[in-house]
């Protein structure tokens, strides 16, 4: 470094405060090592802006899913407090159980924290000021859960005075401490907060039009996890609340992840009868999962896709491990970064106007990768040949293909989700549900390649086929309105058609009358040869004749109509639904590396440690270290050499033996000649170096110290050479 | 009978107050009463009093102190957390705010009585002071020296106490191995058949005459006297099932007098009620509305305990199966299930695991049978390993090893035969056929 000074000396170089506080923003993170870095600016604010609208979507309708139970809460609640005032001979006698609901979620327990944040929002804005919530890990003893519910229900209002001694609460055996660590506290402290509000101005508080007695709101108490508490801390705490009843409007709110019989299991009658327990279930977490599908991926609103294999990532994360929406979602937001930082073409992923200019900016490099596509060199072969020189070698021809394309792939997805939504109404009721009972499933399918030319849709259309009339009616109704509402085209036109056809259907009834009794005459006629005396080759006979002969029978009106119609959905199957990856440009907006998703969401620690130990290239990336497969250099660290050899043993192995071997890799890995003399004592360095080796292996769960037989270990895990 | 509770030193209108308020426990108030003689003499200074649940002892300690205005503190064992909750209390309503503040930080019984007798000094008392302890079974559990000194609590103060403990067991069970000074015992019996119908009959409905009530509970008892005698859950089922029992004669179509035709009417309520007596399934509310449309469709609104179905992951479930299969089968016998070659023919033992009960299991011997019974290639994800701690939370096994244990953890399966058959249905697997008790 320079300065100015011209005197000779030390100088103090205080770094500049710039540096010092250079922390990275997320937009630096998202360009580092960023797949194509020049537009990586546009890429992260697409990304940023996809993102927030996917959450506030999803955040508003989790919001709505739990309206109705959390509303039925509020109202539980209300009437409730409303109730403790009366004077009623029914509500007298019913003075001393504590009102609880038990409000059954499910067992994804990290979904449930939304719906208690909301839940606990709610009734504060509408019934009640003071609502405590608690967690069991956090009230493992009777003094702690007594001290969380009284700081949260009085740090609510009061604050100034109470901090000094919550601080020194830590340490329960002070006296003067816990002297307020008592529910009669909490009695005084409401007294004087109910007091308060009745002398003083009524509009000044927080009163809404909802709240029915500002005087005596409840206090609302939220066991979160009522499994995980200690049962004896749970049965202490509410014997003291019901001694106070009288005197502090208490009410419990019990989050149950299993079912409610655990409070019978939780709690002895001595404690149960205390409460008036009212039930509460939520909507189940498929359920859920299944809206948040709907809304969130089978829809065009979104540029961005998942495609099949990383759907079946997700939906197997889900239904196998966790059933926890709020995974889900963030996993879909996981692809969505991985997707817009590792594929520079993702600036096109995005709406029309935008993806339209985009294109038109691509750089000359972007050009090139988009001739590299999959997807667009399959569209070029089907070019003529002039056309295909021009698409490699003039950039601005193949900016404005870009853009037509660009407008397919959107119109594609316009007439995707429709049609595959009419195909599920129609077959989500068949018998043993052939392409899936949840729209999902049919997606997935058709995600994968022609679902035309899957067996389960014959067998689909099949059964279409034998579909009654008001059934068919019914679901094409339904179609019908799916239809409606989309704006493209073509849709219109196979709503009119489809219209069309339905009046056909209707006009049907009519006509009906006449044809009727002629088609059971032909039936009835074979029937009636049936009658006579017949072996069971006659019979089978028999029955096959009357198969051939009803097929080649002449159809009624209303059979040639169900074809006609089912002929008609099967031509809006097979226009519509092909799957993405046949569509020019998908990799666009498309994200397809499912192994990348399912390595960050389902990681395999034992699988990673064996793979390090097996071949340490993987990892170390030395060159030294390259091998064939199955084989481990001797050049890799001890522990690697250690396990390879334990893997040639038995159930128990010898340690001198281990060692001896050991030795001898090492050694032949210095150079050293196997049988010369020196190498028969082992040196004490690499002696060390083994036991360090096995200690590690020990420490990693691979074998452990037994006493079955002296100098040997047990090996943990089977299998091996 | 208020004859009974005469004594000298006390109001006559006082203690006939008292008396009704307390109906059928006039010889035990009157016992309490000439023990406790008159208000500036000395008690006896410790008095024990056990009973059943609900049979009136909090109540008469309450009531005598309340009306006959004699000095007290009555405390709660459950809620002393700490022995100081239980002297600062004490404290508090015989001396006020300023003596409960001079107890130091975590007081030992030395320091209580160090300021007992310096606050008695100042303000000695003129009647007898009486501490009433709750739940006094829980003081077991506390400190050895705190129940001796207690029950010699005069003594130690040298002040007019006495100190009356209040528990549903009996005394020989509280007796510590060192001795101690022995209480008065005052037994508290049962309410016979006719005490009960004396008490409930007590709260009637304001709008009804005093026999119509009276009527009703006399049918009442003559239904669940066989199978409850618990006062508390009399009142509450009396109280359930009134509004019923009502209303014909809301309706008009009988007389307050026909009890014949009330009981008609009311009689399959009380029978419905019986099989849910003392399971509170359903809130006071739901009971109502599930009165009302009872008749249509009273499936819909079904009792805690038929509410039993969890849903759960896949391999939870799986997870779950194995914990069932590693708790109740030996381990020697893993290898004949699952390792599918019939080396070893064992003799059923008619459930003699089933009626021992879930033994623990390693981890590994959990994971090794998950692997076994589960139908494809599971790859060992750390979620599987998280889905085992999330059962343990959700109850459904039990932790069995310590939790510092990170080596080798033991587990039990906590959930019954029927849940995890109702499991492995639903994941098409027939457990019974892995089950060695049922070979």
């Amino acid at each position: 470094m320079t300065t100015t000074s011209v005197s000779k000396g030390c100088f103090v170089f205080k770094p500049s405060a710039k540096k010092k506080k250079k922390t990275l923003s997320l937009e630096d993170h998202f360009t580092n090592g960023c797949e194509g870095a020049d537009n990586s600016e546009i890429r992260f604010k697409l990304c940023q802006d996809l993102w927030h609208k996917i959450r506030a979507d999803t955040e508003v309708l989790q919001d709505e899913l739990n309206r109705k139970i959390l509303d039925s809460l509020l109202d539980f609640t209300r009437k409730c407090s409303s109730t403790r005032q009366h004077s009623d001979w029914a509500s007298q006698m019913r003075a001393s159980e504590i009102p609880t609901a038990a409000l059954v979620l499910g067992v994804n327990v990290p979904d449930h924290d939304m719906t208690f944040q909301s839940l606990s929002e709610l009734l504060q804005q509408s019934v009640t000021p003071h609502v405590a919530s608690v967690q069991a890990k956090e009230c493992g003893a009777l003094k702690h859960l007594m001290k969380r519910v009284l700081e949260r229900l009085m740090d609510t209002v009061v604050t100034v005075d109470d901090e000094e001694e919550e601080e020194t609460e830590q340490t329960s055996t002070q006296l003067h401490k816990s002297v307020h660590c008592s529910l009669s506290t909490l009695c005084d402290w409401y007294n004087a907060k109910t007091m308060k509000s009745k002398t003083g101005t009524p509009g000044k508080k927080r009163s809404s039009p909802v709240r029915d007695d500002p005087q005596q709101p409840p206090v609302v108490i939220i066991f979160k996890d009522l499994e995980a508490f200690n049962p004896k801390v749970l049965q202490d705490f509410i014997l003291i609340c019901s001694r106070y009843v009288e005197r502090l409007p208490l009410m419990f709110i019990f989050g149950i992840a299993t079912s409610p019989s655990t409070i019978q299991h939780m709690l002895p009658h001595s404690v149960s009868s205390l409460l008036c327990i009212e039930l509460f279930q939520s909507l189940s977490c498929t359920q859920h999962l299944a809206t948040v599908i709907d809304k969130l991926i089978l829809t065009p609103q979104f540029p961005f896709k998942l495609n099949g294999k990383v759907m079946q990532v997700l939906m197997s994360i889900f239904l196998y491990h966790d059933f926890s929406v709020r995974n889900f979602i963030k996993g879909v937001q996981l692809a969505l970064l991985e997707h817009f930082h590792s594929q520079p073409l993702s600036v096109l992923c995005c709406k029309k106007k935008e993806a339209l200019l985009n294109v038109m900016q691509l750089s000359h490099h972007d050009l090139e990768s988009i001739r590299h596509l999959l997807s667009f060199r399959r569209y070029v072969e089907k070019q003529e040949p002039q056309e295909q020189l021009n698409l490699f070698r003039d950039d601005t021809h193949l900016k404005e293909v870009c853009q037509k394309l660009i407008k397919d792939l959107r119109k594609y997805h316009k007439n995707y989700y429709p049609v595959l939504r009419c195909l599920h109404t129609l077959t989500s009721s068949l018998p043993r549900y052939p392409l899936g009972k949840q729209v999902r499933e049919l997606h997935l399918i058709c995600l994968e390649k022609n679902v035309w030319e899957n067996e389960d849709y014959q067998t689909a259309m099949k059964l279409l086929k034998m579909l009654a009339k008001d059934e068919l009616i019914a679901s094409l109704q339904r179609c019908v309105e799916i239809l409606q509402p989309v704006k493209s085209k073509k849709m219109k036109k196979a709503l009119v058609e489809l219209e069309e056809l339905l009046a056909k259907f209707k006009q049907l009834d009519t006509v009906a009358a006449e044809t009727l009794p002629c088609v059971e005459d032909c039936i009835t006629s074979p029937v009636k040869n049936l009658q006579k005396k017949t072996d069971l080759f006659q019979l089978q006979k028999t029955l096959l004749e009357m198969n051939e002969s009803r097929r080649a029978k002449k159809l009624s009106p209303f059979e040639v109509l169900r074809n006609e119609a089912l002929e008609f959905i099967d031509g809006l199957v097979k226009s519509h639904l092909s799957p993405p990856e046949s569509q020019t440009l998908n990799e666009v907006c498309y994200y397809s590396s499912s192994a990348t998703v399912r390595r960050h969401l389902n990681a395999t620690p034992r699988t990673s440690i064996q793979a390090a130990l097996s071949s340490p290239y993987y990892y170390l990336q030395n060159e030294s270290l390259k091998t064939e497969d199955g084989t481990v250099s001797n050049a890799a660290p001890d522990i690697c050499i250690a396990y390879k050899l334990h893997l040639e043993c038995g159930r128990l192995i010898n340690l001198y033996d281990w060692l001896e071997a050991y030795a001898t890799v090492v050694s032949a890995a210095e150079g050293n000649n196997p049988d010369s003399d020196n190498v028969r004592k082992v040196e004490e360095v690499k002696h060390a170096r083994f036991i360090q080796a096995v200690s590690e292996l020990e420490f990693l769960g691979f074998i452990k110290s037994t006493k079955q037989k002296t100098d040997h270990v047990a090996r943990l895990t089977w299998g091996g050479c | 009978m208020a004859a009974l509770l005469q004594h000298a030193g006390y109001e006559e209108e006082r203690l006939l107050r008292v008396a009704q308020q307390m109906p059928c426990r006039e010889v035990q108030a009157g016992m309490l009463l000439s023990l406790m003689g008159q208000p500036q003499q000395y008690s006896y200074p410790s008095i024990f009093i056990y009973g059943h649940r609900a049979s009136g002892k909090s109540h008469v300690m309450h009531v005598l102190l309340k009306e006959l205005e004699l000095p007290h503190a009555t405390v709660s064992c459950v809620e002393c957390v700490s022995v100081a909750l239980l002297f600062e209390q004490v404290l508090l309503s015989f001396f006020g705010c300023d003596a409960a503040s001079l107890l130091p930080r975590s007081p030992s019984l030395s320091d209580f009585v160090r300021i007992y007798r310096q606050q008695c000094s100042q303000s000695p008392a003129k009647q007898t002071r009486y501490i009433v302890m709750e739940k006094a079974e829980l003081l077991r559990d506390t400190d050895a020296n705190l129940l001796p000194a207690l029950l010699r609590l005069q003594e130690l103060v040298e002040d007019n106490v006495t100190i009356i403990l209040l528990s549903e067991i009996v005394w020989d069970k509280f007796r510590p191995n060192t001795g101690c000074f022995e209480p008065l015992l005052l037994h508290f019996p049962d309410y016979s058949k006719g005490e009960l119908q004396q008490i409930l009959s007590q709260d009637r409905h304001p709008s009804y005459t005093a026999e119509f009530y009276s009527s009703y509970i006399n049918i009442l008892l003559g239904v669940f006297y066989s199978v409850c005698r618990d006062l508390r859950e009399l009142r509450h089922l009396a109280a359930l099932n009134f509004s019923k029992f009502c209303e014909p004669l809301a309706e008009g179509k009988v007389k307050e007098t026909d009890t014949h035709k009330l009981w008609r009417n009311i009689e399959p309520h009380l029978k419905k009620a019986m099989q849910t007596v003392y399971l509170r399934e359903v809130s006071s509310l739901q009971w109502e509305q599930m009165q009302q449309m009872e008749e249509k469709e009273s499936g819909a609104l079904r009792g805690l305990s038929a509410h039993t179905h969890v849903e759960l992951p896949y391999y939870s479930k799986f997870l779950l199966i194995a914990a069932y299969l590693a708790s109740y089968n030996p381990a020697r016998t893993d290898k004949r299930f699952f390792l599918k070659v019939d080396r070893f023919n064992f003799t059923p033992k008619n459930l003699l695991n089933h009626l021992l009960g879930p033994k623990p299991f390693p981890l590994d011997r959990l994971l090794a049978i998950f692997y076994s019974v589960v139908d494809n290639r599971v790859a060992p994800t750390a979620s599987i390993f998280s889905q085992i701690s999330s059962l343990v939370t959700l109850q459904l096994l039990t932790q069995v090893s310590h939790d510092d244990q990170l080596d080798a953890p033991k587990y039990k399966c906590a959930v019954s035969m029927d849940f995890i058959c109702a499991i492995s249905r639903t994941v098409n697997f027939d457990i019974v056929k892995y089950l060695y008790d049922f070979l």
